[in-house]
């Protein structure tokens, strides 16, 4: 399948690596040459220089062949426009553009239909229901969901002197006292794929699998206090300040916003009259005292600049504020991060990335298609969700008798109202629900992929 | 350096030069050339054992090259492959010397052409298809082979693009399609595809199969050697007509053909380096037809012979029709330029590519306007396109070393007492691929007697040519060695 990906930024580079190594015809165009040439020094790909929305330099990167075009480049209207004519050129030509202006976003649904766009993808606003997700339950670094949100994937450090601390698996849910799976645990920057035997020690990362209403069990046999949050600051008065700060504020939360930007200030004054929007550097300890860091609930980093985020958010977690969330943009290798209290990490250049690599990956295959993919374990690992349909092998047997491949794992099975962390006598049965989790690199295309032949 | 996954490369290389070396050990067994076959067993052997052994300690390597390795394992596999291809050469006894063997072997993959056998037509068939199908697999290059071929799997299969560019030449080398796979190929698949075509107009002649098998291989990959101690002479007016063609085919760029078999047949027709490369053939033909009148009996043979010449001159192949060694000598200055310009980019022939010609020239255009108009911001364009400044500069780092090379080789060649002439041409005839010079090396003659001090230099020069440059001379290099 042939896709050309316009624009080699952040997330046109992070989809490069993603879906060259899954296979596919790519072509890459960018403005600047440079950036090109380290593409195709890395990946198997060809690239095209130009300006994306030209025809000529469409009609080079064959758009007449190709199935998708995905435009990522820093700018909407072109993406836009680079999507019109590529549809212009191709009527068959499928399109997924980044649309991140917020004075877009109740249109986008419009402008899909208008445009012919299959996908709009805004990763700020995705970033934003991300971090509010968090919000509401603190505790977790991270909540992945699925079956239509009635499942999660969520994400725990295991620090000195928890609950989990030298306990092994086998033993979890007589800690917990609630059906839970650990799908992976990251120890020193590697995944790895537990069985019952695995002790859990200081300073792991855990992947736990669990029905969306146990999670309120969960943390309070883990003995973490869950008050929602009330108070929250938030650092930068970006796009993603700006939808987070929407949704808090609909849901009572009362929100502060430090932004260091006299305009930029006044502008989210105007579009936020119920927020507290402070000017100032918020990278400034004062400051920060000031607004009463020392009793809020939470503090989301979302400046522009990654150190300062983390800076800011190690500063939050040493006063001793419940919950950080902290936004990276660029940060690629998060092995390092693990030594440092940042948090929640957030990154909306991985969150738009996941939505169109699901997008791709539905394509390829309409039928048997993954309902949900995310990527865990700083994207060492895959979960991925699945229909049981006709087509599924091994229907109704035990998964004790299945043979699957090595580093796959079956972590729930639903049946719409019922969830179940399977056993090694559980069984799966058409119209159910699957979650599989397995090692990156290999791909998942279809449920009857985790079969050995 | 990813020591280990270069050794897997060289393993796979030596495979399949393996597999090719099987087809002319048959011939020897079916016509029972009894030499020649031990030798062909005795070479398979040491080849098989050698990558079997890599291909073993090399296992559970690392997957993914940077741009240095990329380089050393072109020039190493090019060296490797060269040492162990005249192993038949040398284990058949029909050339006695190792060193001999060798400049026939790596004359034979860098589809130069060059000969030390004064008797070609003493060798046995066997070892003349061997002889002549170094040419067909030197030509496209035997890693873009192995490329496509090979599953080269792996995260990061971009790695796959240092070998393409080391090995294909050009001033800049692009994929065809995405996947490099792919991309490699298309390319051998109109590579065959022109090969047998070649074939079969040569058999239409009347020319017989061995010949022709030979004598295609030889023009596809633009080399040179013939099976007949006269080369192509021998043969009919419509044979060499043929040859013509095709060697001027097999000179274009193979991108072309893509272009062609995707039906752009505009873009084909206005690209500046086919233009130039057709304007260069034309301009050469017309000039020494004129310079000729009157040297042979009709106009036909006249333009025949010339645009043989020509054509087997500045596609690098080195095919004769008649002793150019003769002609006077403003026609020989005419073949020297054309030795010099070279083939297309992106084709299997050598040279310095009509493709750096035309940036030199652009380049140098620019630079005289520039002192006119100072101020004056100015682009070089190929093609409509604009060239990266980072090309520019690079081609002229390339004409500085080959300038340079080609100096110092011929000062070392001169040690031996030719004629100025003789080691020039010698020179720039092995560094472009080419095959015959002038005088003591001309169409007539061979290189049989030059030192071994020589032998061993031109070597190292016909590599540097087909490589470009960077491959060969990067192994020469302390820093390619040193840790980081």
């Amino acid at each position: 399948m042939k896709i050309i990906i316009a624009g080699n930024g952040k997330v046109g580079m992070m989809l490069t690596r993603q879906l060259s190594t899954e296979g596919y015809d790519l072509t890459l165009i960018d403005a600047n040459q440079k950036v090109l040439e380290s593409s195709e020094e890395k990946y198997d790909v060809m690239s095209v220089q130009g300006n994306c929305a030209s025809m000529e330099v469409l009609e080079q990167a064959g758009v007449r062949e190709a199935r998708l075009l995905i435009a990522v480049t820093n700018a909407d209207e072109v993406n836009l426009l680079c999507c019109m004519t590529a549809h212009g050129m191709n009527p068959d030509i499928h399109t997924i553009a980044r649309i991140r202006n917020p004075e877009y976003t109740d249109q986008i649904y419009k402008m899909r239909e208008l445009f012919a766009l299959s996908l709009a993808v805004n990763p700020e606003r995705r970033a934003a229901i991300e971090i509010e997700r968090l919000l509401k339950y603190p505790g977790f670094l991270k909540r992945d969901t699925f079956a239509k949100g009635r499942v999660e994937i969520v994400e725990l450090r295991v620090d000195a002197g928890h609950k989990l601390c030298n306990v092994a698996l086998n033993d979890l849910t007589s800690v917990v006292k609630c059906q839970i799976l650990v799908c992976a645990v990251l120890r020193n920057g590697k995944a790895i794929a537990p069985d019952g035997r695995f002790v859990l020690s200081e300073g792991d990362r855990i992947f736990v699998t669990a029905p969306t209403d146990t999670l309120t069990t969960l943390l309070k046999q883990l003995g973490v206090i869950t008050h929602k949050a009330k108070r929250v600051i938030i650092c930068g008065g970006g796009r993603v300040s700006y939808y987070l700060a929407q949704m808090l504020l609909k849901n009572g939360v009362s929100v502060q916003i430090i932004e260091r930007d006299y305009e930029r200030c006044r502008h989210m004054a105007t579009l936020l009259p119920n927020a507290s929007v402070v000017h100032g550097d918020a990278s400034r300890e004062f400051l920060l005292e000031d607004e009463g860091i020392s009793d809020c609930d939470a503090l989301v980093t979302l400046t522009g600049v990654d150190e300062l985020n983390m800076i800011i958010s190690l500063y939050g977690s040493n006063c001793g504020v419940p919950q950080v969330i902290t936004k990276l943009g660029r940060l690629e290798n998060n092995t390092m991060l693990d030594s440092l209290d940042l948090g929640s990490i957030v990154s909306p250049k991985e969150l738009c990335c996941n939505t169109i690599v699901r997008f791709v990956r539905a394509m390829k295959n309409q039928t048997g298609a993954a309902l949900a993919v995310h990527l865990i374990a700083d994207g060492q690992m895959e979960a991925v969700e699945f229909l049981v349909d006709e087509d599924t092998k091994y229907c109704g047997k035990p998964l004790k008798e299945l043979k699957m491949k090595k580093n796959v794992l079956i972590v729930c099975i639903s049946n719409g109202t019922r969830f179940q962390i399977p056993n090694g006598d559980s069984c799966f049965r058409k119209g159910d629900t699957v979650i599989v989790v397995s090692g990156a690199g290999k791909v998942i295309y279809q449920l009857n992929d985790i079969f050995e032949n | 350096m990813n020591y280990k996954m270069m050794g897997r490369f060289i393993g796979k290389i030596l495979l399949v030069e393996a597999v090719f070396m099987v087809p002319a050990m048959l011939i020897s067994l079916c016509l029972r050339e009894i030499q020649a076959c031990r030798g062909f067993m005795l070479s398979l052997g040491v080849i098989l054992v050698i990558a079997l052994a890599l291909l073993g300690i090399s296992r559970g390597s690392r997957k993914g090259f940077r741009a240095r390795e990329g380089l050393v394992c072109v020039g190493g596999s090019w060296i490797v492959m060269s040492l162990l291809g005249a192993l038949p050469f040398y284990l058949s006894r029909e050339i006695p010397s190792y060193l001999d063997a060798l400049f026939e072997t790596v004359s034979g993959f860098t589809t130069t052409g060059a000969s030390i056998l004064p008797e070609v037509e003493h060798l046995s068939k066997g070892i003349l298809y061997w002889r002549s199908f170094t040419h067909w697999l030197g030509g496209m290059g035997v890693l873009v082979f192995v490329l496509a071929i090979g599953s080269t799997g792996g995260k990061n299969t971009g790695f796959t693009m240092h070998i393409l560019r080391a090995e294909s030449p050009g001033p800049k080398v692009g994929k065809l399609v995405p996947k490099m796979k792919k991309t490699a190929e298309i390319l051998y698949l109109m590579y065959i595809l022109l090969t047998i075509l070649n074939i079969v107009f040569l058999l239409i002649g009347r020319m017989p199969l061995f010949d022709a098998v030979c004598t295609a291989f030889g023009t596809a990959g633009t080399g040179g050697f013939g099976i007949k101690n006269d080369s192509i002479a021998g043969y009919s007016p419509y044979i060499q007509n043929v040859c013509t063609v095709f060697m001027l085919l097999f000179g274009v760029n193979f991108s072309c053909y893509y272009m062609l078999l995707i039906r752009q047949v505009g873009s084909v027709l206005r690209d500046e380096e086919l233009r130039l490369y057709l304007g260069v053939v034309a301009g050469s033909i017309l000039l020494i037809c004129y310079n000729l009148r009157g040297v042979y009996a009709t106009v036909e043979e006249l333009v025949r012979h010339v645009a043989f010449q020509v054509a087997s001159i500045v596609t690098t192949t080195g095919f004769a029709t008649t002793d150019f060694d003769q002609w006077p000598g403003f026609s020989k200055a005419i073949l020297l330029g054309l030795m010099v310009i070279g083939a297309s980019a992106g084709s299997t022939g050598g040279g310095f590519k009509c493709a750096r010609v035309l940036l030199i020239l652009k380049s140098l255009r620019r630079n005289v306007r520039q002192i006119l108009s100072p101020q004056k911001v100015q682009v070089v364009r190929i093609n409509g396109r604009m060239v990266e400044e980072s090309v520019l500069e690079n081609t002229n780092a390339y004409l500085s070393a080959y300038v340079i090379i080609l100096f110092f080789s011929f000062i070392v060649v001169s040690i031996d007492r030719f004629s100025l002439m003789t080691n020039f041409t010698a020179v720039l005839s092995c560094f472009n691929n080419i095959g015959p010079g002038l005088e003591a090396v001309g169409p007539v003659c061979n290189y049989g007697a030059f030192s071994g001090l020589s032998k061993l230099v031109l070597i190292a020069d016909m590599l540097a040519g087909r490589l470009e440059i960077f491959p060969i001379l990067i192994l020469f290099s302390r820093s390619t060695w040193l840790r980081h």
